[in-house]
């Protein structure tokens, strides 16, 4: 449907408050220069990735969902980005058996310092997920939000 | 479920210029109308564009509106929310609207900082609005959270930066813990002899300072310590500090040195004496060491090796010699914290071909120090490594692991100074012939280049270039047994060779060996050289980013003994204006379980590393403590009944956020005929 050689994707980035977001700062400070397809999220902690919120970019257009944090073991919440590991590789599996590629999702650690690494390694996920092409997930929208609210009013008071 | 689909918010937008640094790159008028147009069914009742929100007019801008259009929310789009943030909050808070109802979203270092295209910056622009605005909607109106400040602080590391920030809390009236590593404090600075550009003598300047420690009222000093625990957050601090054992009972020692005469055991000093000099296995690393007990090197004791000798102990006047004594674990509260851990100098032997450790008379910039010292191993007498032959030539090297990008990329910028004061005492005590080899000069603070003029004038010879190599490989004769300097003179544009007797190595800076654990242990973070990262490089250079962790002298960065000092002050005034606010104020983002949701499942209750989730097993359900909750969303995240909501960034505001930051492709997709 859409123009596929002209393609560009729209991505979604999770960036932690203390690490990664301060990167995309610096990256802007020293004028690194990326891609402008990345749309970035401030979250405390990517261990507050919550993954509704990697399925809602999906189902809401997004072709890509870049998740970041701090480096193992520099979090700020101590040992909290081990746990948004954690859930990283397991939503990614959920994500493939919805049929989603693995390589629509990356999950990236980026310190406060690294903002010409933030900066690169957009540049390689837009391209990336410009040669799987767009996602265009919206049939699968529908039956998300009904499964969300469904889900929502089976929990025991 | 998370949309407001008739919001009742009146939004005011305000998208900055930033000068041309928004407006270079963004369409900043298109912006600002296209947000009055198109989120005008999402709430926004009025969208402004203005050349600096942050001065006074544009901030009296955003006042203005809210109290004549009635605002309930307010987005500003300009720079990242770590700089201005607080302003736009401020100036809410001003006109009446809780500070938490507004919204900075980041269109500068996100996007017209790092992008080109105008028209994709200008596109992305309204796409991180809409996203502000979205999430605007669902942000509720909180009070920052105020808790009491424990008056005490800990200073970690007892270098001149630190003693400084440790005596000027004292002097203010206020308890502080003084944590060493060393036997005694006095750091780098009490092993120079001179300091550059007055050739003040170091230990005349500084011994008073360390005494004044040592004996403050308000100061506890721990010596041969180290930190090995932090937990809690500003204002309420819990440190577990490893004494390590003395073997020395400091309630009975005078300090009369009779143990370190009678010790026979003899140890090369590594540390203090640069390796040049030797310390007994009882002692302290210099005369006027504060505190002035010694420590019994366990590694190289014959006692605690061999069972036998106990010389110290047999000679001891007071009986302190304490062979009992085990490690102790110290544990304290404290409301902030200082870091003044310091630097290491640059290995020389990392650059094999300047034949540090292979060529005798190749020496660093410390052994030297410890050359000149006249409390040093020579006596302060410049001699070559055999001990008593004096040098008649001596060349100094200049970025010796700096300003390389083999090494490290930073210039240590103690270097040049430090290298014409060497320059400056070689020609004065010994009369010899002194090459300094520099790549540039870099004599910036005051009187810093007065002294290069007379450096120059005394006669030194300057070469500049970067030496390639040194060895004693001889080809004239006039090169025999000498120290062979090859080196590209860059000013005539010729290779020379250079024979000297001496080289001093001009060693860099760098962060401490074990600067990582450093940084993990205070939760704080490194620059890619390893230098802990400032709040911010200009104006905010002695805080961190996580509150009430300060960090002052060289463990920021390379810097000579007026810097640390004046950082080490400036550390210590932070924590004072702390400490006289009685309370802190902390950001009111905060985990809350909503306790006819939980199920009691208990999956929160192992997530949180602050222990700040209670269980209440007669009702069932989990609670978090909002003392200890620091924010983080880990527990929000994977509350299976959705029962934890997290004050700031709630799943609604996230949620909300996504959608708005997709509406505009939403609305091409659809746009478009599938």
């Amino acid at each position: 449907m859409t123009d596929t050689q002209n393609f560009e994707p729209v991505i979604i980035g999770f960036t932690c408050n203390w690490c990664s977001y301060r990167a995309a700062d610096m990256a802007g400070t020293a004028r690194i220069k990326y891609e402008p397809n990345v749309r970035l999220i401030r979250l405390m902690c990517s261990g507050r990735l919550d993954p509704t919120f990697v399925l809602k970019a999906f189902s809401g257009g997004a072709d890509g969902v870049l998740v970041s944090g701090c480096h193992p073991g520099d979090c700020h919440y101590v040992e909290q980005n081990y746990k948004a590991l954690r859930r990283f590789h397991l939503l990614r599996r959920v994500l493939v058996q919805m049929g989603i590629e693995p390589g629509r999702i990356k999950l990236l650690w980026a310190s406060a310092a690294e903002g010409a690494i933030l900066a690169d390694e957009i540049n390689k996920f837009v391209e990336q997920v410009r040669a799987l092409g767009p996602l265009n997930w919206k049939p699968a929208q529908s039956i998300i939000e009904a499964q969300a609210s469904v889900s929502f009013q089976e929990v025991p008071a | 479920m998370h949309e407001k689909e008739h919001p009742n918010e009146k939004i005011g937008v305000y998208v900055c210029h930033c000068g041309s640094n928004i407006a270079g790159t963004v369409d900043v008028e298109d912006v600002a109308k296209w947000a009055a147009e198109q989120l005008k069914h999402r709430g926004v009742v009025i969208a402004r564009d203005y050349k600096f929100m942050c001065s006074s007019l544009g901030q009296e801008l955003i006042e203005k509106d809210i109290k004549e259009l009635g605002l309930t929310r307010v987005v500003v789009a300009a720079c990242s929310p770590h700089l201005h943030e607080l302003t736009f909050r401020t100036a809410c808070k001003n006109a009446g609207l809780n500070p938490y109802l507004c919204e900075l979203v980041s269109i500068r270092e996100q996007c017209s900082w790092v992008h080109t295209n105008r028209t994709a910056a200008t596109e992305k622009s309204k796409a991180i609005i809409a996203g502000g605005v979205e999430r605007v909607i669902w942000h509720e109106p909180l009070t920052p959270l105020k808790v009491p400040i424990h008056p005490a602080t800990l200073v970690v590391g007892g270098g001149i930066a630190g003693i400084q920030a440790a005596l000027e809390i004292a002097d203010a009236g206020y308890p502080v813990y003084l944590v060493e590593r060393e036997p005694s404090i006095g750091g780098h600075m009490a092993q120079f002899d001179k300091t550059f550009p007055t050739l003040d003598c170091s230990a005349c300047i500084l011994t008073p300072k360390m005494v004044l420690a040592g004996t403050h009222p308000n100061i506890t000093l721990i010596s041969w310590a180290e930190v090995t625990h932090v937990d809690g957050y500003v204002g309420n601090f819990q440190v577990t500090i490893k004494q390590k054992p003395r073997y020395v009972n400091t309630e009975l020692c005078n300090g009369c040195g009779i143990c370190q005469e009678k010790c026979p055991k003899k140890v090369i000093d590594d540390i203090f004496e640069a390796g040049l000099g030797n310390r007994k296995a009882v002692y302290t690393p210099f005369p006027q060491a504060v505190p002035r007990y010694p420590v019994i090197d366990r590694e190289n004791c014959t006692y605690f090796q061999k069972g036998t000798c106990r010389a110290c102990e047999k000679f001891c006047p007071t009986n302190a010699i304490d062979f009992t004594q085990k490690e102790e674990l110290l544990q304290m509260d404290v409301g902030q914290i200082i870091l003044a851990t310091g630097y290491d100098l640059f290995d020389p032997r990392r650059i094999p071909q300047y034949g540090y450790g292979r060529l005798a008379n190749v020496f660093t910039s410390l052994e030297f120090e410890r050359l000149t010292n006249a409390a040093g191993p020579t006596g302060g007498k410049i001699v070559l490594r055999d001990g008593v032959t004096v040098p008649k030539t001596v060349g100094i090297v200049h970025c010796v692991g700096s300003r390389d990008k083999n090494y490290n990329n930073y210039c240590s910028s103690i270097c040049c100074m430090q290298s014409l004061k060497f320059a400056h005492l070689a020609e004065e005590r010994t009369g010899a012939e002194v090459y300094n080899f520099y790549i540039d000069m870099r004599t910036p603070a005051k009187s810093y280049d007065e002294f290069y003029q007379r450096v120059l004038e005394e006669g030194t010879h300057f070469i500049r270039g970067r030496v390639a190599s040194i060895s004693d490989a001889a080809r004239n004769p006039g090169e025999e047994g000498k120290l062979i300097i090859q080196v590209e003179d860059t000013l005539i544009g010729k290779q020379r060779r250079i024979p000297v007797d001496m080289v001093i190595l001009s060693a860099g800076l760098e962060p401490r060996r074990d600067h990582k654990e450093t940084a993990r242990l205070f939760g704080l973070s490194c620059s890619a050289d390893g230098w802990l990262i400032e709040r911010h490089p200009k104006l905010d250079p002695v805080a961190t980013m996580t509150e009430g962790i300060l960090i002052a002298g060289c463990v920021q960065g390379p810097k000579d003994i007026p810097a640390s000092v004046v950082q080490g002050a400036a550390a210590a005034a932070r924590v004072l204006g702390k400490i006289q606010q009685k309370e802190v104020t902390m950001e009111p983002i905060r985990a809350t379980v909503d306790q006819d949701k939980c199920s009691g499942c208990r999956i929160c209750n192992n997530l949180c590393p602050f222990n700040a989730i209670l269980f209440h097993a007669d009702r069932a359900v989990s609670e978090v403590n909002p003392a200890l909750c620091q924010g983080c969303g880990t527990c929000v995240a994977a509350c299976p009944a959705g029962a934890i909501s997290g004050t700031g960034f709630s799943d609604q505001q996230v949620l909300s956020q996504i959608e708005g930051l997709l509406m505009l492709n939403v609305r091409q997709l659809e746009a478009v005929p599938a």
